[in-house]
């Protein structure tokens, strides 16, 4: 397997979305291949790191502002009937 | 009717109750909605329109049109996918607004020189986010992955960060499984390259301990 061929298939082995026999070659390949190895490994860190992250969470003042004026618009729209918002 | 009072992180089998019930008029079940949501939706906009001011609109917008449309909600898909594909095209429309100058869409699907094998190959330190302080892996984080394009940014955030499946992904971007993946695998090694400038192991470490060879004793 050429590293190519690896990276074409590393969302897929990330993700747990190949088959056995796949998964064995991608394998093989990653123990000899030490720069597949790296490019695995450190994407899986990105995911995770991501993942992790809290990033752009939701202030609680903001979280409850939003949600009183969406709360009052869908009232005032029950109160006018159906017509599209 | 009777009032639907459901708990925090209570399974997806009576988010239809409270589907049922918001069609039928009843606000507060639709509030659970947007209580159970309103993280995910704020996190996409903000990932989608990179800016706060647009993204406290998606979250207005977008589940005041849900609310609107309750009535074309078939059930056939999850009420969260459903509702992402909304958000993200009040999203989008946002982004085309305030960038009218670039075409924004998510049917673009960039070729980048980055799109080449991997050049960055040196391994990350072992926790490489402990590097930073909070503040500043956000920032780093942050300026990233919105240097993605639109679309690969898109379907980056709903699938690693908000984790849909491929497929909800794809019907909540109206793309293809194929193109879901394609796009998703160039974001994740576009990031991975980027970030690795920052994480990448230093052979001298940063907390003044020098690791040198030789006698450096004095």
């Amino acid at each position: 397997m050429k590293c190519s061929e690896f990276l074409q298939e590393l969302t897929n082995y990330l993700d747990g979305a190949i088959d056995d026999r796949t998964k064995a070659e991608l394998e093989d390949h990653l123990a000899w291949c030490h720069n597949c190895y790296v490019v695995c490994d450190t994407t899986k860190k990105t995911i995770e790191i991501y993942r992790d992250s809290q990033l752009y969470e939701l202030p609680e003042d903001l979280r409850t502002r939003l949600r009183s004026a969406i709360v009052s618009k869908c009232h005032a729209k029950k109160k006018a009937g159906p017509e599209r918002i | 009717m009777s009032t639907i009072q459901p708990k925090l992180g209570e399974p997806v089998f009576d988010e239809l109750a409270l589907v049922q019930a918001a069609k039928g008029g009843d606000v507060a079940a639709f509030e659970e909605l947007v209580r159970r949501y309103d993280r995910n939706v704020f996190r996409i906009a903000q990932h989608i329109t990179q800016n706060r001011e647009d993204a406290e609109d998606v979250v207005q917008d977008a589940f005041l049109k849900a609310y609107g449309n309750l009535h074309q909600f078939q059930g056939q898909s999850k009420f969260y996918t459903w509702l992402v594909r909304i958000a993200v095209n009040e999203a989008l429309m946002k982004l085309r607004r305030r960038r009218p100058e670039r075409t924004v869409s998510l049917d673009e699907d960039v070729k980048t020189e980055e799109d080449s094998l991997p050049r960055e190959v040196a391994d990350w330190s072992p926790n490489p986010e402990q590097q930073y302080n909070q503040a500043e892996l956000r920032d780093i984080l942050a300026r990233t992955v919105q240097g993605l394009p639109t679309s690969f940014r898109t379907v980056f955030v709903l699938r690693d960060v908000e984790g849909l499946s491929t497929e909800e992904t794809a019907e909540a971007l109206e793309l293809s499984i194929p193109a879901v993946k394609s796009r998703l695998l160039r974001a994740r090694l576009q990031l991975r390259e980027r970030l690795s400038r920052y994480f990448q192991r230093r052979e001298s470490a940063n907390g003044g301990t020098k690791h040198e060879s030789g006698d450096g004793h004095k």
